[in-house]
């Protein structure tokens, strides 16, 4: 294999795995301030159960992002020079933005937000846990006005070769900006939303009847229902933004060859780009027209016209980006029937968590995961969509690839393998382990404030 | 913009200084966290979880200084990130995989069954020491021009091991003051050993990079800029000899100087610091790229210079409250 693909495979595991991490903790964040409110509030203990397990998954996952973000910022130099050399005057900025605006202020608060409670007044806690969730959400914010410039690139000009940046407010407010940041902020909500009433049922399923559990189960299961309708309206209208600015990634996720109108939506097809046509179509007659274009005649461009006349494919390849899409829809599909299902057996004569039938909370355990499974596959979908461009119509990734001998990427490449599966297994049954501990009753009970004195003799429990 | 004169003078030299900064805070903080993780293995169980709960609450911060410093490289000097970087391929990989095992490390240690512990505080020495070694790697190979030969790659491996006893070092001055009793003993003894290699690492760099680069001896040995520079090497000596005066006398009774190791130790790297600076100047991509031609777009820089300036003394400040915090002897870490 080259270096061009064993770089994009590089850089696909590494945002891959970091992603999982922010996806969980952005969201996280802010429920964690909703414990601690409702804590402040109506001094419910079980508020402040909630909080403690779940501040402890937050500290975990967030560990996890930072390091394997960091590896980011330095692939963009070590594999991706030609990134920064042609567009580096607009993603330096919004880059220096989120290390300046977001990554200090969570990395500060989180050490008083996690290790300072009884160490500060009530009211510094609860606004350093506001400061985390503000400073992750600002850390999406930026780094997906930057993903979405690369997808809908305005407000500069090119002088030899190089992007200069004509107007700062064009390129941070660019066109698919708003659908993005909208569309990742719900993903994470949901991810954290299923992640929470998961591992809540796991925690009813073993036998924990404690309040905490019942408050965190309820926040998860409603979250989720809150959130799905709102994620499947959104995605649609992203959906209709990438219509308008990148056609041909619409066309491979409809698996669409020729531009045409009353487009089926296809629920199964094995798209084939030699013979560029699909085989064993199973489809729903004009859907896709509809959903794109509100009416059954209604023109959806096809692959083809991302052909140029020397034969050149310009538009992604095609199985990846259609099968990525369908994943997606589907776990949202199943998000939707499960925390509707759940949130009506719960209201029905108002019996709360006791009114989850069993099945129901064996589905959530493996459903722990589901928004994960959903972000990567969105992601998948409009990344790989993207290709071959690496900034659409300006830098291709090919262009941007360091000249690295093969072989040193293929090492550096097992290496990260090797280690994301070894934490992502030591992450998940860790999980689960804390769960498991948490119904043994081994959450740590709230004590005097500490007046200082050493540990040397005492074993840290936490 | 035209305020100061030309901002393709002096907007890379501001950036530059920026960048410096970074990178000397994350070699100050991160390197007694990472000094720390290297002498686990010197501790007992019962310590290794005092000398982590010394760094945990501050951990995290000290890294983003590193995400800092590369994200001003990769803003400011774009090019320059491109061509060190790919250079040094291979070590910044042994550096980013060591930062994920001492990172994760932390919170596995003691959230994972209590009988993978050890194995976690394995991880987190492993992580922490091939960090250090990567990075005073890195620093060799810089000072080398990023040159690769046979020559380039033995000193690289002498700063390699010298960086991380220095760290060690400043880790162990760091437990002198966040420990007591037997513990702080242990570092004053760790401290003791750790500042010959500090020594002898700031030796080597010293002889070795005039005699590689004749622009560098030119800067250091052509007068009247010998006299100038000399209180450097002098106030460097003075403050050795101090800290060894200090480390002799420490614990006290009433734990009065415990931070003196500490503070002098700052002051070390601080001097070592603007030696190296002084010797690269204007480089940037060591004679081949100076800040001048590798600096970015000069509007592009500006927007970032403004939000710093905003933005960098909040950093400061409330980078300060945490430390006010967490202020005194290290406590058991707990989130109630």
């Amino acid at each position: 294999m080259d270096t061009l693909i064993l770089s994009r495979i590089q850089f696909g595991a590494n945002i891959s795995f970091h992603i999982l991490f922010p996806t969980i903790t952005i969201a996280l964040g802010w429920v964690l301030l909703f414990f601690k409110l409702r804590f402040n509030a109506t001094g419910d203990t079980k508020w402040m159960d909630a909080y403690r397990f779940w501040v402890k998954v937050f500290a975990l996952s967030f560990a996890m992002g930072v390091v394997s973000g960091i590896t980011m910022s330095f692939q963009f130099g070590t594999n991706w020079p030609g990134f920064m050399e042609t567009v580096g005057n607009i993603a330096g900025p919004l880059l220096a933005y989120e290390v300046l605006t977001a990554f200090f202020l969570e990395a500060v608060f989180l050490g008083i937000m996690l290790f300072g409670f009884s160490r500060v007044p009530g009211w510094l806690h609860t606004l350093s846990t506001f400061l985390v969730a503000f400073g992750t959400t600002m850390s999406a914010f930026w780094i997906l006005v930057l993903n979405s410039w690369m997808h809908t690139p305005v407000g500069f000009e090119m002088r030899d070769g190089v992007a200069f940046a004509t107007d700062w407010w064009a390129i941070i407010f660019n066109p698919s900006m708003p659908y993005r940041l909208a569309h990742m902020l719900l993903a994470s909500g949901l991810t954290v939303a299923f992640l929470v009433a998961g591992l809540s049922a796991f925690r009813w399923l073993v036998g924990d009847r404690s309040g905490g559990v019942r408050a965190t189960m309820k926040t998860g299961l409603y979250l989720g229902a809150l959130l799905i309708p709102l994620q499947i309206f959104m995605g649609d209208m992203h959906g209709l933004n990438t219509l308008e600015h990148q056609p041909q990634k619409v066309a491979a996720m409809e698996g669409n060859w020729e531009t045409r109108s009353n487009v089926p939506l296809l629920l199964f097809a094995i798209p084939d780009e030699e013979a560029r046509e699909n085989r064993h179509e199973i489809g729903i007659p004009n859907l896709a027209s509809i959903i794109l274009k509100h009416k059954a005649e209604g023109v959806v461009p096809g692959l083809n016209e991302f052909v140029t006349e020397e034969g050149e494919v310009m538009h992604p390849p095609v199985a990846p980006v259609f099968w990525s899409f369908r994943i997606m829809v589907g776990t949202g599909m199943a998000m939707l029937l499960l925390s509707w299902f759940g949130a009506v057996m719960m209201l029905r004569r108002k019996r709360g968590v006791e009114g989850l039938p069993k099945p129901l909370l064996w589905v959530l355990v493996p459903m722990s995961f589901s928004g994960w499974v959903a972000t990567l596959a969105g992601w998948y979908t409009t990344e790989i969509g993207r290709q071959p461009w690496l900034v659409q119509g300006v830098l291709t990734t090919e262009m941007a690839v360091a000249d690295v001998p093969a072989p040193f990427v293929g090492t550096t490449l097992t290496a990260y393998l090797l280690i994301y599966v070894l934490l992502l297994t030591a992450y998940i049954s860790v999980l689960f382990y804390l769960a498991r501990k948490a119904v043994d009753g081994d959450l740590p009970k709230p004590r005097a404030p500490l007046s200082g004195q050493s540990i040397t003799h005492q074993v840290a429990a936490e | 913009m035209e305020l100061f004169g030309d901002p393709a003078q002096w907007l890379p030299l501001v950036f530059a200084g920026l960048m410096g900064l970074s990178i000397l805070i994350y070699v100050v903080l991160d390197g007694f966290d990472l000094g720390v993780g290297v002498l686990f293995p010197f501790a007992t169980d019962a310590e290794k979880d005092n000398m982590v709960a010394s760094i945990g609450p501050f951990w995290d911060a000290n890294e983003t200084w590193l995400v800092l410093a590369i994200g001003l490289l990769l803003v400011a000097f774009p090019a320059a990130h491109g061509a060190i970087l790919t250079a040094l391929y291979l070590p910044v990989a042994i550096m980013l995989i060591g930062l994920i095992l001492r990172g994760v490390a932390f919170e596995f240690r003691v959230k994972a069954p209590t009988p993978h512990k050890k194995s976690w505080d394995l991880a987190f020495w492993i992580g922490s020491l091939m960090t250090a070694l990567s990075q005073g790697y890195m620093l060799g190979i810089y000072i080398m021009g990023l040159e690769n030969t046979l020559w380039t790659f033995v000193f690289a491996g002498v700063t390699a091991v010298f960086l991380t006893v220095g760290y060690s070092f400043i880790g162990a001055c760091w437990l002198i003051l966040k420990t007591e009793n037997d513990l702080q003993k242990k570092a004053v003894e760790w401290a003791k050993g750790g500042i010959w290699g500090l020594v002898l690492g700031l030796g080597a760099i010293s002889i070795a990079s005039p005699l590689v680069s004749p622009r560098i001896f030119d800067k250091w040995f052509s007068f009247p800029e010998f006299l100038l520079l000399l209180p450097l090497p002098l106030m460097s000596g003075a403050l050795v000899v101090l800290i060894w005066l200090g480390l002799r006398a420490l614990p006290t009774k009433d734990d009065s100087w415990a931070w003196f190791p500490f503070v002098a130790a700052i002051a070390l790297f601080i001097l070592a610091f603007f030696g190296l600076a002084y010797s690269f100047y204007p480089y940037v991509v060591p004679e081949k790229l100076t800040i001048y031609e590798a600096a970015s777009a000069p509007e592009s820089l500006f927007i970032i210079l403004v939000g710093t300036c905003f933005v960098l003394p909040m950093i400061l400040g409330y980078t300060a409250l945490a430390y006010t915090v967490f202020r005194g002897k290290a406590t058991e870490l707990r989130y109630d």
